[in-house]
């Protein structure tokens, strides 16, 4: 609304059809110990679909809330229709015709569709009270242009997440949006919605709305989007047309390896190949989940790391989820050693000698409130025990062994797991597991968000566990990482194996079959 | 299995809305099949007189409730504002009005301010306010060895008048339960509370005010609460400082039992309404079964409580993922 | 600039009541008469021992960032049983009452931990209901003479009262528990991340369910001292609000809500400090109600102060 009637729109007028409509311009953002953004430059025209992508941790959210008002700058500017532009909150920014539709349905489950739909906005009757068969009405008619014939008084959380998605679309478009981002819309999408949602853009970009489209799936930037800008490592490293792009060329930019490049000597910490002769210590066969999981099979042999390989939603984090009994399964079985590991049971993997080291260090490894002792301790407890009293001293043993070996940087044992830097959290949380003395390491994601010099020393250590005779799993976004750390690659897409790379791994290889190519 | 999975959420929703009405009609039926007393209309009035008190506080809780809070001082507001009105009587009607209403709104504005504003826990904000209230509420009264009686006619009338046989109380919470319910159902304010206890970080995106609303939600509940205890002191003519602690908890009862979930966004005035009744008719049909305590209600009453909950949970457990 | 704003509240959120205990002591000692006195001492420790108890086992709930709200009506739940079992002497009565706790304990952790209700409203059901079982149990307050119960209310061992030692040593038992013992760490890393507890194969569910047994037998243990003291049983008014000023112990002590932490000691002060302030405005000639004002004031102080860290 203040947009609307601001004073001098005269000049605003003439700088919207002639500039871009939204601008970043030499962005900064650094949050204590990484710089998320390191003067990224990223400009929207009207009517445009312009593709935002870029593996984890290359800066696309930080961006998005940057451009929506949820951070604030470090340095650098955002422009929007052609002024420079300090949106408070995401609110402002939506005021300002500026709509954010979210991976995660920002909506709120409980309440009706319509009323989801029309919060805010609901039509009146007589008295300014709210008339619901008006409300019913409106509700349907929008979102049947969006082709969805729903109930609208059923709460939206009794929905498929597709609809959902569709109805916070409609809502976010409903307020005469100037600029619409939507990160990841398709994620939770049935390939019909997809089809509405794309007609849909087709329809907003006609009418000269900007749309910033952040996606994995490569078919569908192909498919709709007319700009790319690429992000890697907090920059902007290829803003350009997505016609005439090879394929290949964008996952390399996004992954940031050189095509044709081979090196000769890696980069990475790791050693190179391990001996893993003899029978498969883990066996995972047909793992199957409804949505996420197609029938993954592996078998890892100890001494052995095996690489998972694929984009962000292929199924690699569910897999290994699976396999450490932290995700129920619909079919499919694990055995470690020929036994069979009861599915669905974290308890029972931990028996086996199956860990897991999670991706979202926050959320489900590190205890923030505890020391970093404790945090080491936790799982290996019972172990350290005689009639449930804990023995400090052999406590004190393991962890003294593990933070002098894994090198954890703390104030001192005490120290609260939360205070730490990603690094050493990371380091904590593997000494959890090695304290467990483990036959299977599966770590997913072990060097994301963590400094330059921790992650090389995570990346020797992982080495040296599986000399040691540990079979590991390792998820990577990082193809480095992939390429040199592991003996063999599995690559994944839409839940499913899509090849395997065994002797002559290579970054260009596993791209090959990422995009699509096919590889054994 | 998408079809058993829709039914039994289905169920789970009818349960939680009309669960409540269901058991108090069966309660009502076998009441009367049992006692010959039940249905008849002195006894049913005094039902209805009688659960009005509690009514009146679990709307202004209900509200609360569905915005994702907790307010733990409305049996100290309750008491206070009885006292409060059994004081005031000696300066005239209004006076005994004003006065609980006044200074039980404050408390409930200040306790909303607090929770909007710094983001503590309104349990523990409000835990305080129950301790605030009630340590006003022994200070006017000589630490509770002070009983002010109600000096005022007009005033005790509105406690003691029965038009048509039924109290003026009842007319009061039928009132206030008309206005809450077209404010929760019908303004955007109402949407506001539902969408902020359904998913405040949401809400706020689509542009609620979230702090205002929660300022207004715990307001409206003090005010309440200072109502019914005005109303209460009017019809005993008395402020008397000793009834009603506790009660926040049996509002808090009446309001789950009425299918409002502790966790917001969800639940309605009806079934508060039919909550607080349900607890009024257990009570009296065990007086009218004779022989048993008023303890044996409240065993009833947490026994019922807990299987609410429990059904409820069991019926709204959706599959995994 | 602000880092030694943000290490003073560190100090104050650590050592906050254990500085507000002192000045209390030192205010007293230097205004008020007789307070030094160890008469006066022994009967503060003698009142606050029982919300001592109670507030230890509301301290290890409040960890798993739970809330038991049923401990005052266990405590007249113990009341009752005791009063129905002293024919069998006063041993097999008080094992009964602590079993009868115990079980309620069960009762709240079974709805918690496998049913999945939220703590407050489980906690509140039983608290309703078995305040109503105490009464029905035994329908009025009654008196008993058993020697070896009054004995546990009103003797002393080598001048300290059986009650306040009956506190010390559950108090240590429970730091025992919560510093040395498998099952006091993994309770904090419940309530710190449920999630990471999970995935680390911690037996979630057992360990919720155990911790609401410990509160509801230490309710029990609260209510059967109570009694002893009181030398009757009175299931309608013992242990009346007994889960607000557990809670203010706990909170005013330094224990977050939102569970991670357990301060035992911490604990203990909250109770003195709540115990220290309703004794001074008494001996001041200050009314009763000052004190709730004052406690109000203090929970708000606490909970703003601990705010800050999450």
């Amino acid at each position: 609304m203040p947009g609307r009637d601001a004073p001098g729109s005269g000049a605003g007028t003439a700088g919207r059809t002639a500039g871009p409509v939204l601008e970043a311009r030499d962005a900064v953002k650094v949050f204590p110990g990484v710089t998320a953004l390191d003067g990224v430059s990223f400009s929207l025209d009207q009517g445009e679909v312009h593709a935002l992508v870029g593996e984890n941790g290359a800066g696309k959210s930080t961006l998005i809330k940057v451009l929506t008002g949820v951070y604030r700058l470090d340095g650098g500017e955002v422009r929007y229709r052609g002024e420079r532009a300090e949106f408070g909150s995401p609110l402002e920014a939506q005021r300002a015709g500026i709509a954010t539709i979210y991976q995660e349905v920002n909506l709120v489950p409980q309440m009706s569709v319509a009323r989801n739909l029309l919060l805010g906005r609901e039509p009146r009757g007589r008295l300014g009270l709210i008339d619901f068969a008006a409300m019913r009405e409106r509700a349907t008619a929008v979102l049947r242009e969006y082709g969805i014939d729903v109930d609208v008084r059923r709460p939206l959380g009794s929905l498929g997440l597709g609809v959902q998605q569709m109805v916070a679309l409609a809502r976010a478009i409903q307020a005469d949006a100037r600029v619409v981002i939507m990160d990841e819309p398709t994620s939770s999408l049935e390939p019909r919605e997809v089809e509405t949602l794309f007609a849909v853009i087709a329809g907003l970009k006609a009418r000269g709305t900007a749309i910033v489209y952040v996606s994995h799936r490569l078919e569908e930037l192909y498919r709709i989007c007319d700009r790319v800008t690429v992000l890697r490592d907090g920059r902007a490293v290829h803003t350009g047309p997505l016609a005439g792009l090879d394929r290949l060329r964008l996952i390399s930019l996004m992954l940031g390896r050189a095509v044709s490049e081979v090196r000769a000597e890696g980069l990475t910490k790791f050693a190179g190949h391990h001996d893993s002769a003899g029978e498969p210590v883990l066996r995972a066969e047909g793992l199957a989940r409804r949505n996420l999981l197609r029938g993954v099979s592996l078998a890892v042999r100890p001494g052995e790391i095996v690489g998972l390989g694929g984009l962000l939603g292929s199924g690699r984090s569910e897999t290994a989820k699976a396999i450490a009994g932290a995700l129920p399964l619909d079919e499919g079985r694990v055995s470690v050693n020929g036994r069979a590991v009861p599915g669905g049971s974290v308890p029972a993997a931990i028996e086996a000698g199956v860990v897991l080291l999670p991706e979202d260090r926050k959320a489900e490894g590190i205890v923030p409130t505890l020391s970093v002792r404790d945090n080491i301790a936790l799982a290996a407890l019972p172990r350290l025990s005689r009639a449930g009293i804990v023995s400090e001293a052999e406590v004190d043993r393991v962890v003294a062994a593990f933070v002098d070996r894994l090198r954890i940087k703390a104030a001192g044992p005490h120290q609260p797991a939360g205070e730490l830097s990603g690094g050493n959290q990371q380091k904590v949380l593997l000494a959890r597991w090695l304290a467990m003395n483990p036959k299977v390491l599966l770590l997913d994601e072990p060097t994301r968000g963590i400094d330059v010099g921790a992650k090389a020393e995570v990346q020797a250590l992982i080495d040296e566990l599986a000399g040691d005779g540990l079979a590991v799993v390792l998820i990577s976004s990082d193809l480095e990482e992939l390429v040199e750390g592991s003996d063999r690659v599995v690559v994944l897409r839409e839940g499913a194996v899509a090849g395997e790379l065994h002797d002559d791994i290579t970054e260009d290889g596993i791209m090959a079959v990422i995009a699509g190519g096919g590889h054994g | 299995m998408t079809l058993t999975e829709t039914t039994r959420e289905r169920a789970g929703t009818l349960f939680r809305q009309h669960g409540a009405l269901v058991v108090l009609g069966v309660l009502v039926v076998a009441g009367t099949l049992a006692f010959d007393t039940f249905l008849t209309p002195a006894n049913l009035t005094n039902i209805a007189t009688a659960s009005s008190f509690l009514a009146i506080i679990a709307i202004g809780m209900t509200f609360v409730i569905i915005s994702g809070g907790i307010d733990l001082s409305v049996g100290s507001l309750f008491v206070l504002g009885g006292v409060l009105a059994a004081y005031g009587s000696q300066y005239g009607t209004l006076a005994a009005l004003a006065l609980p209403l006044a200074v039980c709104g404050l408390f409930g504005l200040v306790q909303g301010v607090i929770i909007a504003r710094t983001g503590m826990a309104p349990f523990i904000v409000t835990l305080a306010g129950l301790l605030a209230a009630r340590g006003l509420m022994l200070s006017l009264t000589g630490e509770g060895a002070t009983t002010y009686l109600v000096e005022d006619e007009t005033f005790a009338a509105i406690g003691q008048g029965s038009p048509a046989g039924i109290g003026y109380p009842v007319f009061v919470t039928v009132a206030v339960l008309a206005v809450a319910a077209v404010f929760l159902q019908r303004t955007g304010f109402g949407q506001n509370v539902y969408a902020i206890g359904g998913n405040e970080d949401a809400a706020a995106l689509m542009g609620v005010p979230v702090s205002r609303t929660k300022i207004i939600v715990y307001l409206v509940s003090g005010l309440l609460a200072g109502l019914s205890g005005a109303l209460n002191a009017a019809r005993l003519s008395s402020g008397v400082t000793i009834l009603g602690i506790g009660l926040e908890l049996d509002v808090i009862a009446a309001v789950v039992i009425g299918g409002t979930l502790l966790t917001g966004g969800a639940g309605g005035l009806t079934g508060t309404i039919a909550g607080a009744l349900l607890l009024g008719v257990i009570q009296n049909l065990i007086n009218q079964a004779g022989g048993l305590t008023s303890a044996f209600q409240q065993v009833v009453s947490g026994a019922f409580l807990a299987a609410v909950v429990i059904v409820h949970r069991f019926l709204s457990r959706r599959a995994a993922p | 600039m602000a880092e030694p704003a943000r290490g003073r509240i560190a100090w104050f959120q650590e050592y906050g009541v254990y500085a507000a205990v002192g000045v209390l002591l030192l205010f007293n000692a230097a205004f008020t008469p007789h307070f030094l006195a160890l008469d006066n001492f022994r009967t503060q420790l003698v009142q606050v021992a029982p919300i001592v108890i109670v507030a230890l086992g509301m301290a290890l709930v409040i960890g798993t960032e739970g809330i038991d709200l049923s401990v005052g009506s266990v405590m007249a739940l113990s009341a009752s049983v005791i009063a129905l079992y002293l024919g069998y002497g006063a041993a097999p009565a008080i094992l009964m009452a602590v079993l009868a706790g115990a079980l309620v304990g069960a009762a709240n952790g079974a709805l918690v931990a496998f049913v999945g209700v939220q703590p407050i409203v489980a906690t509140l059901a039983l608290l309703v209901g078995v305040r109503g079982l105490a009464n029905v149990l035994l329908p009025q307050l009654k008196e008993f003479v058993n020697p070896t119960l009054v004995a546990i209310g009103s003797d002393s061992v080598a001048g300290i009262p059986i009650v306040v030692l009956a506190a010390v040593a559950l108090t240590a038992a429970v730091a025992f528990v919560v510093r040395r013992t498998t099952f006091g760490r993994q309770l904090v890393a419940v309530g710190g991340n449920r999630a990471a507890s999970r995935l680390s194969g911690l037996p979630v569910r057992r360990i919720l369910l155990t911790v609401y047994v410990i509160s509801g037998a230490l309710a029990a243990v609260a209510g059967v001292l109570a009694t002893s003291r009181l030398q009757a049983s009175d299931p309608t008014s013992l242990g009346l609000f007994m889960e607000l000023s557990a809670i203010t112990a706990v909170v005013v002590g330094g224990t977050p809500l939102s569970g991670g932490r357990v301060r035992v000691l911490g604990t203990v002060m909250g109770a003195v400090l709540m115990q220290l302030l309703q004794a001074t405005l008494i001996k001041h000639n200050l009314p009763q109600s000052w004190t709730q004002m004052a406690q109000a004031v203090i929970i708000l102080a606490a909970v703003y102060a601990a705010r800050e860290r999450r």
